[in-house]
C-alpha cells in the first residue's frame, strides 16, 4: 500500500493520511494508490503539512505499518524513550518498530 | 565570562524579533516551505523525525547557572523536560513546535543566548577547551580569542554564505580535549622560540563521509594578525569552494585537492594582502573581551586534603575530577553518561541542581564537552564531597570519564531524520556488557564514538572504537572500526571488516577488547596496543 505522511506545519508532529484529513496515528492511515502526490500538493497548499512524502507501507492484522524502520519510528517515537512515544502503557510497542 | 552589551542585546533581541515576523508569514502562507527553511536553519530550527529540533548554541561550551536554569525551563515549558548535549558543545531540544519557536528564542535571548549559525552554510559555534581558564597544563585562557573570532564572523557578509558549514576550534595546551584537528579552522596557542604567545594554525579537516585531519598550515601566527589570517583562508576557500557539488563543499575537500602546498601558498598570498586593510583586532580590543575572562577569585591557601574514607567517593575524585591551575582547586567532570542511559541527555531537574552546584561551589561556571559531558571548572578540594553527595542523589554521580561505558553517540535514528540506524540502543547495549566498574577500569582508556550515519555526528572516525550505522536493505547494519583518536595524537579509525547487526557488534567489540587485554604492554592504553600490534590480531579475533 500506499501511505501518505509528513509533519504538521505548526507542530511538527507526525500526521499520517486518513482520506479525510490528518492523524497522529498510523493506524489510521489509508491507501492512497496513486493519488499521494495531488493529495500532497494540494495539502502543502492549505499549509497543513510540510516535508509530506509517499511511502510504501502494507496492511496487517494490527493496521497499517511503513515498509522502512525510520517511518515504523516516526510512527511510534525514540524507542530509546517510551514514556514519550504514542504507546507509552504498551510493552511491545518496540517491537512493533523492529 | 563573556556578558553581552548593548550591541550584542539590541542585535539578538532583533534577531527574534525577525523570525517571528518569518514564522507567522510562513504559517499564514506567504512563504512555501523551500523559503522558509534556508531562514529557520538560520535560526537552529530543523525538522526531524518527531518534530521541530531547536539547536541552541554555547560558545565554546561556557555557560552560567543563570542561563543552565533557563535552558531548564524551556525545556519543561516546550519541551518535554529535558535536553541533549551535543559533540559541538551545543544544546539540542527534540520536541519544539514551530508556532512557539520565536518565543523560546526570545526567552533565550533574556539570558544573552540564541541559536544563530548553529546550522546552515555559516561558521557554526566555535568550540574549545572545556578545561579553558582552569587546566594546569594551559599557556593561557584560549575563550577571549573564541569570542572575539565569534563576534567578528557572526552576521559578516563574506561568511554569511558559504559553500558550506565551517567549524573552528581553538586550545591552549598540548593535551587536546577539542578534537581540533578535525575542524575545518583549528587554533592551539603556543610559545614560539623567543618566548611570544601566538597561534599554530591548522586547517582543512573534517569528518563526514570525506575525513580527513587537518594540516598544520603555520607553525606560528603572532595573535595580532588572526582576524586576517582567518580571512584569507576563508577567502581562497569561498573563491574555488565546489558549490556544484554538496558532496565536495566542505573546505577540507578543496584543501586535499589544491593539495597542502597550493592551498598554504595562496592563504599566504591573500594574508598578505588582509594585512594592508588593517582590519585585525586592536590590543584594546583584545584587552577589553580578555577582562570578562580575568581569573575568579581563587581563594589562597585552601586545603589540598581530600577525605578520603568514603571508597565510592575517592573512586569519584581519581576519575572525575582533574588538576586545577589553582591550589586547592579540583576541575570537576559530571558525566551524562549513566550505565544504559542516553549519551548527553539531561532532564531538566539535573539542569537546575547543575546550575545550583556551579552558583554554589564553581564560581558560576559550567562547561559542556564535546564529548556530551558537563564540567564545573573551579571547585575548592574541600568542597568535592558535598558536591558529588548532591551529585549522586541526582543521578549525575557516574564514574566513567574516557572509560569503555563513557560513551559519544549522536541521536541516531530515533530523532534524526538523516540517520540510517539508531545509535542510542546500541551505546545502551555496550555500557550494560561493561557495566562492571572493576572491568572499566581494567580496560582504562578506551574512547568509544558511534555515529547513526556517515556525517558522523557521533565522531566515529575518531574513536579508539568507532561504530557507523549503515542501512543494508532496510535494516540496520554497523560497521565497526578501530585506532582512530580525537586528541594531540590525532588518527583516523580503520574499518575492521563486514558489519554486524546490533548483538553482533556488541560482541565483536568486545572481542576487540579481549584482544587488547591479551597483547597489552604495560602502560598501554587500547590505543596504543593497536597502533603497536595492528589491525591483524583483531579481525582474526572479530571474523576469525
Amino acid at each position: 500500500m500506499k501511505i501518505l505522511t509528513g509533519n504538521d506545519l505548526r507542530t511538527g508532529a507526525v500526521i499520517w493520511w486518513t482520506g479525510e484529513g490528518w492523524s497522529l496515528h498510523v493506524e489510521d492511515a489509508t491507501d492512497v494508490g496513486d493519488r499521494g502526490e495531488a493529495i500532497l500538493t494540494e495539502e502543502t497548499g492549505a499549509r497543513r503539512v510540510n516535508g509530506g512524502v509517499v511511502i510504501d507501507g502494507s496492511m496487517t492484522p494490527e493496521g497499517p505499518r511503513p515498509a522502512h524502520i525510520k517511518d515504523r519510528i516516526r510512527a511510534l517515537g525514540p524507542t530509546v524513550r517510551p514514556d514519550l512515544t504514542l504507546k507509552p502503557a504498551d510493552p511491545n510497542a518496540g517491537s512493533w518498530v523492529i | 565570562m563573556y556578558r553581552y552589551d548593548q550591541y550584542d542585546q539590541a542585535i539578538v533581541d532583533a534577531r527574534v524579533e525577525e523570525f517571528r515576523e518569518q514564522t507567522a508569514r510562513r504559517i499564514a502562507g506567504a512563504m512555501n516551505d523551500d523559503q522558509f527553511k534556508p531562514l529557520r536553519l538560520k535560526n537552529g530550527l530543523y525538522l526531524q523525525l518527531h518534530a521541530y529540533m531547536l539547536r541552541v548554541a554555547i560558545p565554546y561550551g561556557t555557560l552560567d547557572g543563570r542561563q543552565m536554569r533557563k535552558l531548564a525551563d524551556i525545556a519543561r515549558r516546550y519541551d518535554r523536560g529535558y535536553g541533549h548535549f551535543t559533540t559541538r558543545q551545543n544544546l539540542q531540544y527534540n520536541w519544539i513546535k514551530l508556532e512557539e519557536a520565536p518565543d523560546i528564542l526570545a526567552e533565550l535571548a533574556t539570558v544573552e543566548m540564541h541559536a544563530i549559525q548553529t546550522s546552515g552554510e555559516s561558521i557554526r559555534n566555535l568550540s574549545a577547551d572545556q578545561y579553558a581558564g582552569a587546566a594546569a597544563d594551559e599557556i593561557c585562557d584560549p575563550r577571549p580569542w573564541a569570542e572575539l573570532l565569534r563576534q567578528a564572523t557572526t552576521f559578516h557578509p563574506e561568511f554569511s554564505y558559504l559553500p558550506r558549514k565551517f567549524k573552528i576550534a581553538v586550545i591552549a595546551a598540548q593535551e587536546d580535549r577539542a578534537a581540533l584537528r578535525w575542524h575545518d579552522f583549528a587554533l592551539r596557542i603556543v610559545k614560539n622560540d623567543v618566548g611570544e604567545q601566538g597561534f599554530e594554525v591548522y586547517a582543512g579537516g573534517g569528518m563526514g563521509r570525506t575525513p580527513i585531519i587537518a594540516y598544520q598550515i603555520r607553525e606560528f601566527l603572532p595573535f595580532a594578525q588572526i582576524f586576517s589570517y582567518l580571512q584569507a583562508v576563508l577567502r581562497v576557500w569561498n573563491t574555488h569552494a565546489r558549490r556544484d557539488n554538496i558532496h565536495k563543499q566542505r573546505m577540507k575537500i578543496l584543501v586535499h585537492e589544491l593539495g597542502e602546498e597550493e592551498f598554504r601558498r595562496q592563504v599566504e598570498e591573500g594574508f598578505q594582502h588582509f594585512l594592508t586593510l588593517q582590519t585585525d583586532f586592536p590590543q584594546a580590543e583584545y584587552d577589553r573581551i580578555a577582562a570578562y575572562f580575568a581569573p575568579p577569585p581563587f581563594e589562597t591557601g585552601p586545603s589540598a586534603e581530600i577525605d578520603r574514607s568514603d571508597p565510592e567517593f575517592a573512586l569519584w575524585v581519581d576519575r572525575q575530577t582533574v588538576a586545577h591551575k589553582a591550589p586547592g582547586y579540583a576541575i570537576v567532570n559530571i558525566s551524562l553518561k549513566p550505565i544504559t542511559g542516553i549519551p548527553g541527555d539531561i532532564s531538566a531537574e539535573q539542569m537546575d541542581i547543575v546550575a545550583d552546584l556551579a552558583e554554589r561551589y564553581s564560581f558560576d561556571e559550567i562547561r559542556a564537552t564535546h564529548a556530551q559531558n558537563l564540567v564545573l571548572p573551579h571547585v575548592r578540594k574541600a568542597d568535592l564531597h558535598a558536591l558529588w553527595q548532591v551529585l549522586d542523589a541526582a543521578g549525575l554521580a557516574s564514574v566513567n570519564l574516557d572509560l569503555v561505558t563513557d560513551i559519544i553517540a549522536c541521536p541516531g535514528l530515533d530523532y534524526c531524520s538523516l540517520a540510517n540506524a539508531r545509535s542510542i540502543p546500541l551505546a545502551q547495549k555496550i555500557a550494560a556488557r561493561f557495566a562492571d566498574m572493576d572491568r572499566q577500569l581494567e580496560l582504562g582508556e578506551l574512547k568509544i564514538k558511534i555515529s547513526g550515519c556517515i556525517n558522523a555526528c557521533g565522531h566515529h572516525h575518531a574513536g579508539h572504537i568507532g561504530i557507523l550505522g549503515v542501512d543494508r536493505k532496510g535494516t540496520e547494519n554497523y560497521q565497526l572500526l578501530l585506532g582512530g583518536s580525537g586528541a594531540e595524537d590525532t588518527s583516523q579509525a580503520k574499518i575492521t571488516g563486514p558489519g554486524f547487526d546490533e548483538d553482533g557488534v556488541v560482541d565483536a567489540l568486545e572481542k576487540a577488547t579481549n584482544v587488547y587485554l591479551r597483547e597489552r604492554q604495560p602502560g598501554e592504553r587500547f590505543l596504543d596496543t593497536y597502533r603497536r600490534v595492528g589491525m591483524d590480531p583483531f579481525k582474526e579475533a572479530i571474523y576469525g
